[in-house]
């Protein structure tokens, strides 16, 4: 028997950032607030502390912090004309478990999307014409403009104390900055990160060759720092342990280190951990969700929350799941284009050039999350793409992101692969190897979507979300483009040895990769290409809000989670100022 | 002779026998305690009370960690047992449901419950004697109309014979605690005044940072001697001294620096440890800026103390040591390997995230027990509404062994200016069977 609790105001699915960031804004206007998520609460003090938050073993390849696949996952075809099997380790993207979610153990690096990147479509029609756009492309434009979205951003930003330089404040381009960027109603909130000696390198060399380097910016503080919400970020100790890891010194921007010791305050805002959302309870005929059910991972018994306003903040694949097993909209169908939950869903095409220095002592060792140097001189539409038969790109950057024992083994192309030779190899070159990454955008396409598995269950008996996605010409034109001036800028700085991998072939859900998947419940103007309106709100349920990178209409050559944290606030202010005065579509479908 | 020493022996015997009466009547009887008419004719005030429960920390003893309010079970471990706090909930059977406020005001000043058992010291009724009469009354108010009964029995002292006799106390109470009323001084503002109540009094900061004597009581409970808060060895920690001393004392903090601490756990200087951060996090977050201000300006009065107290003169020395390679010994290696990234080179720290080291008073306390007890076990800040994170300081006591925290803490009370004695291996040793550590 489901027991049926108390109604609320609002109960959120996933307390990672973006569920984080609503249950504060509603709370503050007033509401009561369940955060309902599904793996543990973690306490930094507890549980990212020295010695333990150290081990390599146990969260980096392990991956203690992540999803076990034993509790979900999907299942992987490259196209419909294959069975899709189920993913039995996470291995190309890790999703994230627990209170804070991926925001827990990312790296931090917080971009915002390039103007042109928010209205792709029109944008690329109008210097290439239409015709220029591939059919099976179905990039579209956001439903926000950049313009709309500045405050947004600039408010993540101050709430992550993000360390950077900014390159167009206004209009007026910065030195030292990416000219490239929108423009910025004002500087990052801390100055930027200590420069490792390999990125002193990387910008000199990008200088040289005619392109902007500019520090990447960074959600691991520079200095302590107070945000908005009063509470402190420790000082970056560039210890090298922030992804996959927690923060020791409180100094990456996390939910708990930004929102959660603040929600664990509110009288209003009551989070439950181990509570595995399995359906919300959608009334069709009123367009709205009446409560969502779960299940208590302590106890095994089935609840069902009722409330008043539903935020799905599960991620890609929790929010797409969801809506798919709780009947919520029209599933895509690949083969006629109709139905839009599960369509537009994306990656990345991440790829690199690793180089080595025989008489720089680099020092890898000495890294966080996101210090690096970065040029995005080939980013989005930052340089012609007339004649080169692609669309989109990627930055470039020289990530020093710490040099784990386990993990990091540099050895010139050509070295064996264990041995004498290996072990050799591996201490002449540990000081002297970094890699200059290419963070790659991926546009939609028609055959890769999201829908429901027809053969594979998870442990509550629904169907696992099954992903049918593989890299199109476009991506592997744009990788090898790319790749190819991260390999330049390598040579440029004097690399005795470089080792290209640009991505080619299908993907292989195997490697790491990046955990930047997006899509399967796009936001756009039209109901019948898109799940959610320019609110984030659906389109079948108007109490129904839709968070996180699932909305994306297309990946950018960024890492994601500076727009999924600008949408949230976006998002927060239309239910505050808008919604929660009259409940109902705030754009008529 | 033999009548004579046979009188002297009656004599004697009848001394003994007075004596005993005398003790066994004073141990047995339950004093009186007169309410002043103006007070029993007064209409208390509960939402007043609740903040006297909050400025007297009273949730801090009678709250236990994820128990009902006031409902007791706080553990003490004491040298010659354990004690648990008592239910003050309005419980008849378990809680002060059935006290009279002359039983409270007895309880409170003078620490006989209403059966006439002596209670131990650990509740602070030498500081609660200068509470006034309507702060005791609002608190019997809100403690009676405002928190839940909760029918807990309060659990039994675990101590064995003859200390769980109790009229001894009352022999402790004659010699050592006078009840006396604050009485406020004239030659000082309201301000200060006010502060001075709330340190002798409810804030009963003497209990741990007033040396006590051979007897365990407070060397000084009204700010008459230097003795008072001038830093003590108490329950295996070093509450600092809280007077002017620019080493150990307050001497180089503003009045705005003690009100940041109290309020957010943390200030420039240092930040709350220990017990003390749980007074911050049960009581002192929460008092008016008012209040706070009356405390520290009443601190800052408060004139340096006199004898052995470590002096602090900033110096660029250690700096220079180890930029030029030359911090050589164990205590510097082990401050570069395990400390000096949040710490800093410099003993700075890192603004109010990161503690300083340098002219830190509990890292230059005389009793080296703290600053032991944080490098073993770590720390961590209260989370309070001014300063929401709890950010926290990893123990060490895995890592390194009495002789390398001996020589650690040595190290950091001698450097960058601080000039603390040095600490021994056994006191470390100490610390780390108190731990529980080894």
């Amino acid at each position: 028997m489901t027991r049926r609790l108390k109604e609320v105001d609002a109960v959120l699915v996933g307390m990672g950032w973006t569920g984080s960031i609503m249950a504060r804004e509603l709370s503050r206007a007033g509401l009561s607030v369940v955060g309902l998520e599904r793996g543990q609460d973690r306490k930094p003090a507890d549980a990212f502390a020295l010695p333990g938050i150290r081990d390599e073993l146990r969260y980096a390849l392990r991956q203690e912090l992540m999803l076990d696949p034993a509790v979900q996952t999907v299942t992987l075809r490259h196209d419909d004309s294959q069975i899709a099997q189920p993913v039995r380790r996470f291995g190309s993207f890790l999703p994230g478990d627990g209170v804070g979610g991926m925001g827990t153990h990312w790296n931090g690096q917080t971009y915002r999307f390039l103007p042109s990147d928010h209205k792709l479509r029109s944008h690329l029609s109008q210097r290439y014409g239409a015709k220029a756009i591939p059919e099976d492309m179905m990039i579209a434009d956001w439903p926000i403009g950049y313009d709309e979205l500045e405050g947004h951003y600039a408010r993540f930003e101050a709430l992550c104390g993000i360390s950077g330089k900014a390159g167009n404040i206004r209009g007026e381009i910065q030195e030292g900055g990416n000219p490239f960027e929108g423009w910025r109603s004002g500087e990052y909130p801390n100055k930027p990160l200590k420069s490792s000696q390999g990125g002193v390198l990387f910008a000199a060399a990008a200088k040289s060759l005619g392109y902007h380097p500019f520090p990447s910016p960074a959600a691991n503080a520079s200095n302590p720092y107070t945000n908005p919400e009063g509470v402190k970020l420790g000082g970056c100790q560039y210890c090298g342990h922030c992804e996959r890891f927690g923060c020791e010194a409180d100094a990456k921007a996390s939910p708990q280190t930004t929102l959660l010791p603040v929600l664990a305050k509110d009288p209003r805002v009551e989070i439950r951990d181990l509570a595995y959302v399995s359906k919300l309870n959608y009334d069709r005929k009123a367009k709205r969700i009446t409560s969502v059910t779960y299940v208590d991972l302590r106890t095994g018994e089935e609840l069902e929350q009722p409330a008043g306003l539903v935020i799905l903040s599960a991620w890609v694949f929790g929010n797409t799941h969801l809506m798919l097993h709780s009947g919520i909209g029209t599933a895509y169908d690949a083969k006629t284009g109709k139905g839009t939950v599960g369509r537009n869903y994306c990656y990345q095409i991440n790829s690199g050039a690793q180089l080595f220095l025989e008489n720089e002592e680099l020092n890898p060792f000495m890294g966080t999350g996101a210090l690096g140097m970065v040029i995005d001189d080939f980013n989005g539409d930052n340089f012609d793409h007339s004649g080169l038969g692609f669309f989109g790109g990627g930055y470039v950057t020289l990530n020093t992101l710490g040099a784990r024992p386990i993990s990091f083994r540099p050895v010139p192309p050509g070295t064996p692969a264990w041995g004498k030779e290996w072990k050799a190899a591996t201490a002449k070159w540990y000081r002297h190897g970094a890699t200059i990454s290419v963070q790659g955008s991926n546009y939609a396409s028609r055959g890769n979507h999201l829908d429901l598995d027809p053969t594979y269950r998870d442990p509550l008996g629904r169907p696992l979300l099954r992903m049918t996605y593989n890299f199109t010409d476009n991506d592997r034109k744009m990788s090898a483009f790319v790749t190819g001036k991260a390999a330049e800028i390598a040579k440029a700085m004097g690399a005795q040895h470089v080792g290209v991998r640009a991505r080619s072939g299908d993907f292989d859900v195997v490697p790491y990769q990046t955990s930047h998947n997006t899509g399967g419940t796009p936001m756009g103007s039209d109901p019948h290409t898109s799940v959610v309106n320019r609110y984030l709100q659906s389109w079948d349920a108007h109490n129904l809000f839709v968070l996180g990178s699932s909305v994306f209409p297309q990946n950018a050559g960024y890492n994601p989670t500076g727009a999924v944290g600008a949408l949230a606030y976006w998002a927060a202010d239309a239910i505050v100022g808008k919604y929660l005065k009259n409940p109902s579509a705030l754009i008529p479908a | 002779m033999k009548f004579l020493g046979r009188l002297m022996a009656l004599m004697l015997l009848a001394i003994v026998a007075v004596g005993i009466y005398g003790v066994w009547n004073l141990a047995t009887t339950v004093p009186p305690v007169a309410i002043a008419p103006a007070i029993a004719q007064r209409q208390p005030d509960a939402a007043h009370g609740k903040m006297v429960a909050i400025l007297g920390d009273c949730a801090g003893c009678h709250t236990a960690p994820g128990g009902e309010p006031y409902a007791g079970g706080v553990v003490f471990a004491i040298p010659v047992g354990t004690l648990y706090s008592t239910n003050i909930t309005p419980d008849p059977d378990n809680g002060i449901g059935k006290y009279q406020f002359a039983d409270f005001v007895r309880l409170m000043r003078l620490g006989v419950a209403p059966d006439g058992r002596r209670v131990y010291p650990a509740m602070p009724y030498t500081a609660y004697a200068k509470v006034s009469d309507e702060d005791l009354q609002d608190l019997f108010a809100y403690l009676r109309e405002q928190v839940e009964p909760v029918p807990h029995a309060s659990r039994a002292a675990e101590i064995s014979w003859p200390l769980t006799m109790r009229w001894p106390l009352a022999v402790w109470n004659l010699a050592f605690h006078k009840a006396l009323p604050f009485v406020p001084d004239a030659t000082h503002d309201a301000e200060w005044n006010r502060g001075a109540y709330l340190a002798q009094g409810l804030a009963h900061c003497g209990t741990c940072h007033t040396p006590r004597n051979f007897a365990f009581a407070e060397r000084d409970t009204d700010g008459s001697s230097f003795a008072y808060l001038s830093g003590a060895s108490f329950a295996g920690t070093a509450p600092i001294n809280l007077r002017g001393n620019e080493g150990d004392g307050l001497g180089r903090w503003s009045k705005e620096d003690i009100v940041q601490l109290l309020k957010s756990g943390r200030n420039p200087h240092s930040a709350a440890s220990g017990p003390m951060a749980e007074v911050v996090g049960f009581s002192t977050q929460y008092w008016d800026d008012a209040d706070l201000s009356a405390l520290a300006a009443y601190l800052k009065s408060l004139a340096p103390a006199l004898g052995d107290h470590a002096v602090f003169s900033p110096d660029e020395t250690t700096l220079k040591t180890y930029l030029d390679g030359q911090a050589t010994s164990t205590g510097a290696r082990i401050f570069l390997d395990s400390c000096s990234a949040c710490h800093r080179l410099n003993g700075q720290g890192a603004m109010t995230a990161f503690p300083g080291l340098a002219g830190n008073p509990m890292v230059q306390s005389r009793d080296p027990a703290s600053l032991i007890e944080v490098i073993l076990a770590g720390s961590r800040l209260p989370s309070t509404a001014s300063a929401p994170s709890s950010m926290a300081m990893p123990g060490f006591a895995w890592r390194y062994d009495d002789t390398e925290v001996a020589a650690l803490a040595s190290f950091i009370r001698s450097a960058w200016g601080n000039h603390a004695p040095p600490v021994l291996p056994g006191q470390v040793t100490d610390v780390r069977h108190r731990l529980g550590a080894e």
